[in-house]
Order: C-alpha cells, then structure tokens, then sequence
C-alpha cells in the first residue's frame, strides 16, 4: 500500500521533470534555428520554396474555410440580432469577431493541422532515413538548411494567411446578410467601418498571428527534429504537433487577448 | 516543379495576403479618414457625461464630423473636460451648442454639434462654451415619478 503511493507520487515527479526538461529542450533549440537563420536570408530561395509548400498550398483551405465561417456568423449574427432590431450591426459583428479572434485563430488551427503536420512529417521521415545525418557529415548544417527556412516561411505565411481568412469571412457576411437576407449594403459597411479601429482591432490581430505562426512552425520543426526515427516514432510526432500546437494557440491566445483587449472600450 | 513557377506561386500569394491587409485596413478599418485629413481640437466641459467614451463620434445633422480624444476630470470646476478632434473641412461658429446624445434608446453616445449663427468660427484649441449634459435614465425616471407624486398631492 505504501509502496504503492510512493510509486505514484514518482511517477508524477517523472512526468513533471521530464515535461520541463522537455520544454527546456524546445527553448533550446528554438534558440538554436534563431541563431542560425542566417543562411535562410542569405539564400532566400530556400525559405521561397517553403513558402510555396506552407503558404500556397494551405490557400484553397484558408479561403474556402474563412468564406463559410463568416457566412455561419452572417446567418447567426443576424439571427440574433434581429430580435433586437438591429440587424444593420451585423457588419460589426461579423467584422470585429473575425479580425480579433477568429481569423488569427481558426486561420492557426487550420496552419496547424495543414502546414505544421507536413513540417513535422517531413522533418522526422529525413530523420528516420538518414538524410539529416549524411547532411551532417558533408558539412552541412541541418538546422540552417533544413529547420531554419521551414520556420521563417511558417512565420512570414501565417499573418498573410489569417488576413486572408478575414477578409474571405467579411466577405462571405456580405454576400449571406446583404445579398441573400437584404441586410442594406451601406449600413453593413459604415457600421463596420466606425466600429473597427486600425490600432486596436486590426493590428492586435495582425500582431496574434504573428505570434501564433512562430509558436506553430516552432513546436513543427522541433517535433519533426527530435522525432524518434521509426515509422511510429513520425506518426507520434505529427500527431504531437497537431495536438500541442493547437492547445498553445488557444491558450496563447488568451493571454494576448488579456493583454491586448483588457480596459479598451 | 520549376523555380519560375514557384516564384510565381509565391509572389501571387505575398501578393494577395498583403492585399487582403490592405482592403482591412483601407475598407474595414477605415484607415483613409484617420490621416489623410487635417483636424482641429476641441475642448468642452460637460457636467456629466453619461457613458461617453473616448473615440465615441462627433456628429453634426447625423454625419460624423470628428472623434472624442480624450476625455479628463477638472478638479477646478468639478465636471468631465471632454477633448474632440474635428475635421477641419468643417468649422463651425463660435457659438456651437453641443449636447451629449444617445444613438437609439440603448445605443452608443456621442456628441452631437448644433451650428449657431456666429460670424466667427472656432479654432483649434478653443472651448465651446454652450455644452448639455448627458441625459442619464435614473435621474430622469426620478423626476417624472416625483412629479407624478407632486401632481396627486
């Protein structure tokens, strides 16, 4: 019996240590692709071909997924708002939901699940064959030809990616609330328009996705990085990927929309 | 796939995501408005300005004119020294009456300007000098019942 808690109060302490030594890790190896970003902006046709795979590639989703997201906030914003008389506010609402909270987020979980899966996938399968080690022996860094390029395109696509997803959404509103419902088009706009402010709406949302392209492509590279080199080992990685990146995202998320939105009226 | 191709890929891609910054910033955020014009400052002292807040419109005959700035406490006078940034396409008489409006009966406030008849017109920095507070529904509440109990007395 007490053997038996004293075991469980180690495992605890193993899983904590190991958590930590496992974040310690990350840290280090996120200062680690900093440090060695050089080659990537030297050779910039590197982090191009990334953008390519990472950036274009996640468009067909990004557009099809933000014009049905404001479509749904259309119908139901309007919905509501009508019981209140006040459906000409749907602009506002529609607007003002997607650049501070839905386009950066939904715009990060689709990057996650999209760009971030490949990045680890790929990453941990030149692991698993070797390909990271014959790099190596030739003299070639890994990180900075590999690792580096992957994370800058990841950062450069994200904010692109969540502005696209909004204006894709505010335009799905409209085409749902004024073209099909008959909401009036010039209250749709100039509500929008009074109610969305370029520094604190705008660039706050502007400033989130940045956040959160770093923290996806980060924990992407360096689950891909550290995956253990076997078919399950990748599997576990990209599933680890997905699973993190998109729990740090809502949480990261909360705390910048504390920071950002906290006594702003 | 080929290096052109990719390039054009991408640079479609930068492309479009730095139009769809500039169409929020241009058409959602209004941006244009903001900068492009050239504004005057305003002072007025209200005795109570409700739930005025800052950046609530400026409006005259409906249309928006300029934004509360900035909106302090005098411990001079005791009231709510309320600042406003106005475009100065359009100057308005010295004698101004601005009052403290709400949008609908639950709605926003803002500031709305009545244009008087004075020759001379308002420069940057100048007070108005004719300001009506905020209607607040408690007090109003309060002297119709009190008036109703007056009236049965």
């Amino acid at each position: 019996m007490f053997n038996r808690i004293v075991s469980g109060i180690r495992s605890i302490g193993h899983r904590v240590i190991e958590s930590i030594w496992r974040l310690g890790l990350a840290s280090r190896f996120f200062m680690l692709v900093l440090l060695k970003s050089g080659t990537s902006f030297r050779r910039f046709g590197l982090v191009i071909r990334e953008l390519y795979y990472s950036g274009v590639l996640s468009l067909i989703i990004i557009v099809v997924s933000g014009l049905f997201v404001g479509m749904v906030l259309g119908l139901q914003g309007y919905e509501t708002l009508q019981k209140y008389g006040s459906e000409s506010a749907v602009g506002t609402l529609v607007a003002l939901s997607l650049v501070r909270e839905l386009g950066p987020v939904v715009a990060a979980l689709l990057f996650a699940s999209r760009a971030g899966s490949a990045i680890t996938a790929e990453i941990g399968l030149m692991k698993a064959t070797e390909q990271l080690e014959a790099m190596a022996l030739m003299a070639v860094d890994p990180i900075a030809r590999i690792v580096a390029p992957r994370f800058w395109a990841g950062v450069i696509s994200m904010p692109l990616l969540a502005a696209i997803f909004s204006v894709m959404g505010i335009y799905g509103g409209h085409l749902v609330t004024v073209i099909f419902i008959g909401v009036d088009e010039g209250s749709y706009w100039s509500q929008m328009q009074s109610a969305v402010d370029f520094r604190f709406d705008i660039l706050n949302g502007f400033i989130k996705s940045c956040f959160f392209g770093v923290a996806v492509t980060a924990i992407a590279v360096f689950e891909g990085y550290n995956a253990p080199p076997t078919a399950e080992g990748v599997s576990g990685a990209t599933t680890r990927t997905v699973v993190t990146s998109s729990l740090v995202i809502l949480g990261l998320d909360f705390v910048l929309t504390a920071f950002m939105f906290r006594g702003v009226s | 796939m080929q290096r052109t191709a990719l390039d054009f890929w991408v640079g479609l891609f930068v492309l479009i995501g730095i139009t769809a910054l500039m169409i929020l910033s241009m058409k959602v955020g209004n941006l244009s408005v903001y900068n492009t014009s050239q504004n005057y400052v305003l002072t007025g002292h209200f005795e109570n300005i409700g739930g005025l807040k800052v950046r609530a419109p400026v409006k005259s005959a409906g249309v928006v004119v300029g934004r509360v700035t900035d909106i302090q406490f005098s411990t001079q006078t005791y009231d709510a020294v309320v600042t406003m940034s106005l475009d100065s396409r359009f100057p308005f008489p010295k004698d101004t009456f601005a009052s403290i409006l709400t949008a609908g009966l639950l709605g926003e406030q803002y500031i709305g300007l009545a244009a008087g008849g004075d020759e001379v017109m308002l420069k940057d920095g100048d007070k108005l000098m004719k300001t009506n507070s905020a209607m607040v529904l408690e007090e109003l509440i309060g002297r119709f019942l009190f008036d109703k109990a007056s009236e049965s007395d």
